[in-house]
């Protein structure tokens, strides 16, 4: 058993600062370029590659293009299904997010291990899911106060509330919507970390019972492994759904700063 | 957990470096190209639109001219019908006229036939009717020596011939 000790299902989620920038710092704070600096660069370099192939303009696309397009329409129908037509200037910013978000994940599940590089999931890290949510949180804040004042705060008075009901309702509706941001940028969190330590876990175990005799490599390891090929088609699953869960609620939040209830 | 034992160390990078590509993804992507994309998938959703109410314009005012040269077919059949129900009667009627004119030119000609014939057997008849008087006037002389004259003697012939 001395051999399990040296996997450590937690050790992907590790940040390290790369190129030796460990003391690059700003006004005091630490910027390391780390692991995940780089992913979230990458993440944000293939979504550009990616859309510039989109900007060929052509009447009659390509390929590429048209999943340039696919892939705007689909925020686009999501935006108008849940907030109206009103909901087309938020095009930029939910397609940023979703894009963001899914690259990040879909990098995350490179099997780039095999060639010795260790992949990086940003996403399974809270404080760069938090920062998203508190964003995505801001922005509804920000519109809401902007178009409706201080009307805003009837969203959290249902229609037809009974005048004595309104008191423990409106803390009621004000908590649940204080949460948002938690249970937004918690559940991406949560979901990749999951994944990745179910997998880690699994190989783990793969390595250690192969490591241990040949009777147990071939009955745990085989049935470890070939349950991670089944985890890993439903991550890649998790990856793309959490991604869309993230700009689904994000334009649920912005249809009740747009249009209240 | 990485994620918490090391979040007093990383905190600040990692909300530094996200905010940073975030930041290019949303103002460089999402403002800079995305409406560019999504313009062009717009303009062609309202091109295809566009053309296929074209089209249907188009089949609209097929069927109408269609329509039209049913009607206008319609009523220039009903004309000819008209012209030949016309033309008909035209004819009837002027062979009508033919036919009368021919009848009365045939009864012209029979009466004059009839006519003529009248006159030639009175002609004859009147010949005869001298002849007979001559005849009659010599018998007379001949039998009793008394020369009867032409009136008595014609007379007598009218009665003879009249008495059959």
């Amino acid at each position: 058993m001395a051999e399990s000790g040296k996997i450590d299902p937690m050790h992907q989620f590790a940040i390290e600062p790369l190129f030796g920038t460990d003391h690059l710092s700003l006004g005091g704070f630490n910027i390391a370029f780390t692991n995940s600096a780089l992913y979230m660069v990458l993440a944000a370099v293939v979504l550009w590659i990616f859309v510039i192939g989109g900007m060929k303009r052509e009447l009659v696309p390509g390929r590429w293009q048209m999943a340039v397009e696919y892939m705007t329409g689909f925020i686009k129908n999501l935006l108008i299904a849940n907030i109206g037509d009103k909901g087309r200037k938020y095009i930029p910013y939910v397609f940023s997010l979703f894009m963001f978000i899914l690259l990040a994940n879909l990098l995350g599940m490179l099997p780039l291990g095999l060639v010795g590089l260790h992949p990086f999931t940003f996403t399974s890290h809270f404080t760069a899911t938090g920062v998203l949510a508190i964003m995505s949180f801001s922005i509804v804040l920000i519109v809401g106060f902007a178009k409706h004042g201080f009307h805003f705060f009837s969203l959290f008075i249902p229609h037809g509330t009974p005048a004595l009901m309104i008191p423990p309702l409106f803390l009621i509706e004000l908590v649940s919507f204080m949460v948002r941001p938690f249970s937004l940028g918690l559940r991406l969190f949560v979901a990749m970390t999951a994944g990745h330590v179910l997998l880690k876990v699994l190989a783990g175990f793969v390595i250690n019972s192969a490591n241990a005799s040949p009777a147990l490599g071939l009955t745990v390891g085989t049935a470890s492994f070939i349950l991670m090929i089944g985890i890993s088609a439903l991550e890649m699953l998790v990856a793309v759904i959490q991604a869309y869960v993230f700009a689904l609620l994000t334009s649920v939040y912005l249809n009740d700063a747009e249009n209240l209830h | 957990m990485p994620q918490i034992a090391q979040i007093a160390e990383t905190y600040s990078s990692q909300i530094f470096w996200l905010l940073l590509t975030f930041g290019f993804v949303f103002f460089v992507i999402g403002l800079g190209m995305v409406p560019k994309v999504q313009g062009t998938a717009d303009a062609r959703d309202a091109k295809i639109s566009g053309d296929l109410d074209a089209a249907k314009a188009a089949f609209a005012r097929a069927d109408e001219a269609e329509a039209d040269y049913r009607v206008r077919d319609a009523q220039s059949r009903a004309a000819a019908q008209a012209t030949l129900v016309q033309a008909k009667a035209q004819a009837a009627k002027a062979s009508e006229t033919r036919l009368a004119a021919a009848d009365a030119e045939v009864a012209a000609k029979i009466a004059a036939a009839e006519a003529r014939i009248k006159a030639a057997s009175d002609a004859a008849l009147a010949e005869i009717e001298t002849v007979a008087a001559d005849a009659a006037r010599d018998m007379v002389a001949r039998i009793a020596g008394v020369q009867a004259s032409d009136d008595a003697a014609r007379n007598a012939v009218k009665a003879a011939l009249a008495h059959g």
